[in-house]
């Protein structure tokens, strides 16, 4: 190799890699130092464990191969897959090549970069002919997903996207850098490859071809100029762009691998996650308020960005359903409804005072069943009478904790940041539940039953009531006939998204009746547009949006639309398209009970 | 003056039209399915909070739109957001974001 190479142009690219390497590592430990004492302990504990391993398994495979976003939109995760792992193969690859070459393992850090610039005849160096095709190989594997990049933005949807996120100012640069990074170098290796004859088919065929029109020998170190400016610009933009996410995903996955988790509050753990969002804008299409309504603000993909850029994001974080449909779909796993109600916490007015003081201690009654209706199911008194039915067909004791009504579980309080008051409730059903001891807890709401999971502790078995009539159906506690009826199911999303119940009610429905696929089920359902976790959208809009899922779940034309959520079942039959039962209706509706002829299908508790 | 042992009451009449609406105009204009109430007392009938205490949406719609402020901010506070009047509601008026934008303005 001789004298070390060098060149001036190689100081735009070496500088933007120090101040980035500067800018992030910085930013990095200011904000380790900000994170609670319990989760920095956390981190030093996994740090020298196994799950450090299992973090970087999830980084090769997230954030270079992006295999849940191949899951999600191949096309789109082939876009991302060739920027990152097509970027990194040529970093790893030249860095081998280069390194071959000189026989030292020691580089300058871009000496591999400029390779092409400072080496014209590799004759004598191993594989030498294999490193050449490769490095063309990856460098038109990157190119191929910069076409697809600038096919997203002129025209989404060849790319499946309905639509996709806008470039804002500050990403523009670094947007525009990164773009032209790739054909730079094509560029600035073609040209040096038109004067020295070095490079593999794409450089070598391309070079030939400007040597024919321009006089090449002259243009060798403007090239490599340019590519060094645009990789030096892009380096240094990087902090402040969206392609931040490329670091704080790889952070964020290792966060999680040490068992940091979301908290109640906006945090520093949210802050990352906030920060790891690549604005794909794969949860866009997804958001039925973006492509029902028009609300394109809403999703998270541009939800996030106001956080980022301090905008007043108080309306995106109140209009929300918390379906879950963007958090399910989201390639990066952000935890998309956690940060939308901890902004929600933020706006809320913050409240000490004992809450609810007319709150007194409720009646309790030890029994192996402990039923909690739920407000929702009081508005739906079918529901109720049907739970009724089928706890006393299992011949358990049974103790309605809320028959004359009761307190509300909590759950919307919480779902709209006031998170004072809602523990104040839970708090006085708590107690009642306590000293009810029950073995299983059943309840008819999905809304409650999260709540039941996730804020209070009960020691007993929880489960919805189809999840309940699925277990007496396996004990054989209850016999069901069949109903004759073709209907279809509602995943409500609390139910199917939220609490991942999605075949026991379909394993119930199977004994009972004919249930029909609809086109979106399970993880990908719609939502009925009812959600409690929603104060701000008026009714007209929760029909508009209540149609078009029925516009889906009607496909088939069933008898009978069968959901497993009061709320559901409100919002659904509110315009009377069809009839729509709740799980437990059908079932007390088709019980075979012992001693007595089976009654006669559709008892008049389909009240709407 | 002579003493025959009781006193006449203070005069208890209100006069709307010298109440402040400022509250009502604001809570419009942030939520304007208010103004379609009918007073109806649906939601007051099916409320959650009204099981335990004197609590009624109805009541506070009505008092702030005549202006009497008297109370309505811890009144507020005692609903517990559960939604059930928003569904019983004949005129669908969105109960629920009422109580969330008098909560924010009363504060
Ligand atoms: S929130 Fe998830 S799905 Fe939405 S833009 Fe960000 S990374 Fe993509
Ligand atoms: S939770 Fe539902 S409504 Fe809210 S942003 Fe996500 S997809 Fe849209
Ligand atoms: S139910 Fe609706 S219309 Fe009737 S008083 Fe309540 S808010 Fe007004
Ligand atoms: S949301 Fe409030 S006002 Fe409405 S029914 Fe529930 S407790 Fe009553």
């Amino acid at each position: 190799m001789g004298a070390i190479a060098f060149h001036p142009f190689v100081l735009p690219f070496s500088i933007g890699v120090v101040f980035m390497l500067t800018a992030l590592i910085s930013r990095f430990i200011l904000w380790k130092k900000k994170l609670p004492f319990a989760d920095n302990e956390k981190i030093r504990n996994g740090f020298f464990t196994v799950k450090t391993l299992y973090a970087l398994k999830e980084v090769f495979r997230e954030s270079l191969l992006h295999r849940r976003m191949h899951r999600v939109n191949p096309l789109l995760g082939y876009m991302h897959m060739t920027f990152a792992f097509g970027w990194f193969l040529l970093i790893l690859i030249g860095n081998i090549e280069s390194r071959l070459y000189s026989g030292s393992e020691f580089n300058l850090p871009y000496y591999p970069i400029f390779f092409q610039y400072f080496v014209h005849d590799k004759t004598g160096m191993p594989l030498e002919k294999v490193f050449t095709y490769l490095m063309d190989m990856l460098l038109l594997f990157v190119l191929s997903g910069l076409a697809l990049a600038l096919i997203k933005r002129t025209n989404s949807r060849l790319l499946g996207l309905k639509r996709t996120t806008n470039i804002h100012k500050g990403d523009r640069i670094a947007l525009f850098a990164l773009w032209l990074i790739f054909p730079f170098r094509l560029i600035a290796e073609s040209i040096t490859s038109g004067v020295y004859h070095q490079g593999g088919f794409l450089t070598d065929t391309f070079g030939k071809f400007i040597d024919e029109l321009l006089p090449v020998d002259q243009l060798v170190v403007p090239a490599w100029w340019a590519y060094s400016i645009v990789l030096g610009v892009f380096f240094v933009s990087l902090p402040f762009s969206r392609y931040l996410h490329i670091p704080a995903e790889i952070v964020l996955i290792f966060l999680r691998h040490y068992g940091l988790k979301p908290s109640k509050k906006f945090d520093h753990f949210s802050q990352m996650e906030l920060f790891s969002c690549p604005r794909c804008g794969v949860c866009i299409d997804k958001c039925q308020l973006a492509s029902e309504l028009n609300m394109e603000q809403i999703p998270p993909g541009h939800f996030f960005h106001s956080i980022r850029d301090h905008r007043d994001d108080k309306e995106q974080a109140f209009n929300c359903l918390l379906c879950g449909r963007c958090e399910e779909i989201c390639p990066v796993g952000i935890n998309t409804l956690d940060i939308r109600v901890q902004r929600r916490h933020e706006f809320q007015v913050q409240d000490n005072k004992i809450q609810f003081p007319y709150l007194v201690d409720g009646k309790a009654q030890h029994a192996e069943i402990l039923y909690f209706a739920g407000c929702m199911t009081h508005l739906t008194p079918g529901i109720k009478s049907s739970m009724i039915r089928i706890f006393e067909a299992t011949g358990l004791s049974y103790y309605f904790m809320d028959e004359q009504g009761g307190a509300c579980c909590g759950r919307p309080m919480q779902m709209a940041g006031r998170f004072n008051e809602a523990k104040a409730m839970v708090e006085h059903n708590q107690n009642i539940i306590d000293r009810c001891r029950p073995v299983i807890m059943v309840t008819s709401c999905p809304i409650c039953l999260k709540s039941f999971k996730e804020e209070y502790i009960i020691n007993a078995q929880l489960m919805h009531h189809s999840e309940f009539i699925n277990l007496m159906m396996e004990k054989n506690k209850i016999n069901l006939k069949h109903s004759g009826l073709r209907v279809s199911y509602h995943d409500p999303c609390e139910l199917g998204r939220g609490l991942k119940v999605y075949n026991e009610p379909r394993k119930v429905l199977h004994q009972l009746s004919d249930l029909q696929p609809v086109q979106l089920e399970a993880h990908f359902s719609l939502c009925c547009a009812g959600s409690l976790g929603n104060t701000v959208l008026t009714n007209p809009q929760r029909n508009e949006l209540a149609n078009r899922t029925l516009d889906m779940l009607l496909e088939n034309d069933p008898d009978a639309l069968v959901t497993a959520c009061p709320l559901c079942k409100k919002t659904l039959a509110g315009s009377n398209r069809c009839e729509v039962i709740d799980i437990a209706e059908l079932v007390a509706a088709n019980l075979i009970l012992k001693g007595e002829p089976s009654r006669v299908l559709r008892t008049p508790m389909y009240s709407h | 003056m002579i003493n025959f042992g009781y006193t006449s009451n203070k005069d208890r009449q209100i006069v709307f039209d010298e109440n402040d609406r400022s509250v009502y105009q604001i809570l419009q204009s942030k939520e304007p399915s208010v103004d379609i109430c009918i007073q109806c007392g649906t939601c007051s009938s099916t409320c959650t909070t009204g099981q335990f205490t004197q609590f009624s949406l109805r009541q506070i719609i009505v008092n702030i739109h005549r202006g009497e402020m008297d109370f309505i901010n811890e009144d507020i506070r005692k609903c517990m957001f559960c939604g059930k009047c928003q569904l019983v509601c004949p005129r669908s008026v969105n109960t629920r974001n009422i109580i969330q934008v008098l909560i924010t303005i009363l504060n």
